[in-house]
């Protein structure tokens, strides 16, 4: 407003609005400045984190070449490593996190907001958000003790009686016998034993559905009342609103949210180490044992020296390599989709 | 109002105990095998003399970087530092109290104690070599006893441990193959099984997976009822885990040849060792870099060396023997000075 210089204000007034001019712009430039500090800040802390990880593994780089990617050997005695079984881990774990918690989670966020009643909502998201808090090491402990039996006595005798080539049960299922390679999905050394790299995802997806579903009912609230109700007016059905309304309107942020808890799922420690069963061999089936990133340097980062020590920054490093290809991954469908709605 | 009367009367009284008994609290760190006991002698020490300890259980070789550096008083390590390096830093180090570890298993029908398992076997089924219970080589050792007919499942510890250091070095001192393929360190790379985090984990997984065999902490089994196997030691005498065989494993260790108590005693030689027994080395520095504190650490030590055997018993850890105990309390006066 008061850029606004007219003519009939007395010099006084013109010359304190110019000093309030001159003020204001200062004031701006520090505020930018701060914010700029800010953001500046969290860059320089992940460049930061990401060097000196680079920095402390160089040694296993170096020693290891582009094999360390491809070895699947961790032998400190012989300080022989390689990262291809807890990169793989990683990636795999987050997966099947993914595939379970994404639909738990879009069904509880469209429940809370377009389905329960009122004075259910209220409860439901507090519980939501209490889970959200529990450290991860109670779900290690709930995983190793009560969930990884529960696995070992249900879950994993009838995934093996479907899929795998050795069922429990003696009958190899059609599936099996006419799909090839499925059964090698599915195949595991110790058909007793609860934990495992598919054990350790369950136990992520149920780490990460309080974020992906708090993130999608956020969203989803956002949603203008006015376009759901003109498409109930037009005779939509509960499903047709969210499919055809509240889910495009939303797609970005909703994309955010799952890769949000996908973060989690990749850098996830505790839980998984006590989980996922700890063992180095290669293998693609999801029932056996193995081991992530995040697990192999808890397990073991205490008791290294030398190049162990340097394996395990050399492999943190790669966990933000992986993180970043994931990010980069979910920027490029986003604007995939950018551009098809442009069309 | 007048409970919280009472917890500031407290607060004060606490100051004022705290500030009037002038105490020096000490630093150490190292090994989780030792923290247990560590603990509770620091606990009676400290109403005894208002010294306080503050010990970090971050591990062995976080523990002997951070005495390397001297931030801290004291470290303690499952693993003895090399002559060369005690040298090399002018440092010197003793034993402090003595755990066994033990073989459990989870085989249906098989009570504690009842299985018998020799150094080879216990080798050869970590190496993956025997992989049923069935096997004629344990059957062997086990006239009479009914063992189930199932697969072996080794479990072995996920993080670096010294209860791996001293179990990995027991199979390479019995099992030339094991010596020569894994070889023996707080981590490994194991040939077989899978890797609990953790006594606990271990133990839990142990419990879950029918035919399994594992190694924890005596403690440990003790506590979760797990069974353990009768081990046939040195002498070629089948013995079993107990306070009593793991004395005998730390009496008949050569320690008088040991320099710098430079000895792992596994696979000790006595009629009644315990064949895993495992200690944990104190690192000090030789000459003090702070003497009111080397002080107070060592009066800890002493007075734990001979006055800490019913913490130690209650937490299933054995004292060290008396003649040991005396080369300690030697090789103090002779090689740390003040």
């Amino acid at each position: 407003m008061h850029a606004t210089v007219s003519s009939n204000v007395p010099t006084t007034a013109r010359a304190e609005e110019a000093a309030r001019n001159a003020r204001d712009t200062r004031n701006d430039r520090l505020f930018a400045g701060l914010l700029k500090a800010c953001a500046l800040l969290v860059l320089i802390a992940l460049i930061g984190a990401a060097t000196s990880t680079l920095w402390l593994g160089r040694d296993a780089f170096a020693t290891f070449g582009w094999g360390f990617l491809t070895s699947s050997a961790w032998d400190p005695t012989n300080n022989q490593y390689g990262a291809l079984v807890p990169v793989m881990g990683t990636v795999l774990t987050a997966l099947i996190a993914l595939v379970f918690a994404v639909p738990v989670s879009f069904g509880i966020a469209l429940f809370l907001t377009e389905i329960a009643p009122n004075w259910l909502r209220g409860p439901v998201s507090s519980a939501i958000e209490l889970l959200a808090g529990i450290p991860s090491i109670i779900y290690g402990m709930w995983g190793l003790f009560i969930f990884a039996p529960f696995v070992a006595t249900t879950i994993k005798p009838w995934l093996m009686n479907h899929f795998s080539a050795d069922p429990p049960d003696g009958q190899v299922s059609w599936l099996v016998q006419h799909v090839p390679f499925i059964a090698k999905f599915f195949s595991s050394e110790y058909p007793f034993f609860g934990a495992g790299i598919f054990t350790a995802g369950l136990v992520l997806a149920v780490m990460i559905i309080p974020f992906i579903s708090s993130v999608m009912r956020e969203v989803f609230q956002t949603v203008p009342t006015r376009l759901k109700e003109s498409a109930y007016a037009l005779g939509s059905s509960t499903w047709e609103v969210v499919w055809d309304i509240v889910v495009p309107y939303t797609r970005t942020a909703v994309i955010g949210g799952i890769f949000l808890g996908l973060g989690r799922a990749l850098g996830e420690t505790m839980a998984v180490a006590f989980v996922i069963g700890n063992t180095f061999k290669f293998t693609p089936s999801i029932l056996e044992t193995g081991s992530t990133i995040a697990s192999t340097i808890a397990n073991q980062f205490g008791e290294a020296e030398g190049l162990q020590k340097s394996a395990l920054m050399a492999i943190a490093f790669l966990l933000f390599v992986v993180t970043f290809i994931v990010l980069l991954i979910a920027r490029l469908m986003l604007r995939r989709l950018a551009t098809k709605e442009g069309s | 109002m007048f409970t919280r009367k009472l917890c500031i009367a407290a607060l004060v009284a606490a100051s004022l105990f705290g500030m009037s008994a002038q105490a020096t609290d000490i630093t150490g760190a190292g090994s989780s095998f030792v923290y247990p006991v560590l603990s509770k002698w620091s606990a009676t020490y400290a109403e005894k003399t208002g010294n306080k300890l503050n010990y970090q259980s971050v591990g062995s070789g976080a523990g002997i970087a951070q005495i390397k550096e001297g931030t801290i008083d004291f470290g303690a390590s499952d693993a003895p530092m090399s002559a060369e390096d005690l040298t090399k830093f002018g440092l010197g180090q003793f034993p402090s109290v003595v755990g066994g570890i033990v073989p459990v298993v989870n085989l249906q029908g098989i009570a504690a104690g009842q299985l018998k398992l020799d150094g080879k076997i216990l080798a050869d089924i970590y190496l993956g070599k025997v992989a049923r219970w069935s096997d004629p080589a344990i059957a062997a050792l086990n006239p009479g006893v009914k063992i189930p007919d199932v697969k072996i499942t080794v479990v072995h510890r996920s993080d670096g441990s010294g209860t791996s250091f001293n179990f990995t070095n027991y199979l390479s001192k019995v099992s030339p193959e094991w010596a020569s393929k894994v070889k023996f360190g707080t981590a490994v790379e194991w040939p077989a099984g899978v890797g609990g985090k953790g006594n606990e984990g271990v133990s839990q997984y142990v419990r879950q997976i029918p035919g399994s065999i594992g190694y924890v902490e005596y403690a440990y089994a003790k506590k979760n009822a797990i069974s353990y196997a009768q081990m046939q030691n040195a002498a070629g005498k089948w013995v079993e885990p107990s306070a009593e065989t793991f004395a005998a494993a730390a009496a008949t260790a050569d320690w008088k040849s040991a320099k710098d108590f430079n000895l792992i005693m596994t696979n000790a030689p006595g009629d009644q060792a315990w064949p895993i027994t495992a200690t944990t080395w104190i690192i000090m520095y030789k000459k003090s870099k702070n003497a009111s504190h080397t002080k107070v650490a060592f009066d800890f030590f002493k007075w734990s060396l001979e006055n800490g055997q019913p913490q130690a018993a209650s937490l299933d850890y054995v004292p060290l023997p008396a003649p040991l105990v005396q080369q300690i309390e030697a090789y103090w006066a002779a090689e740390y000075k003040n």
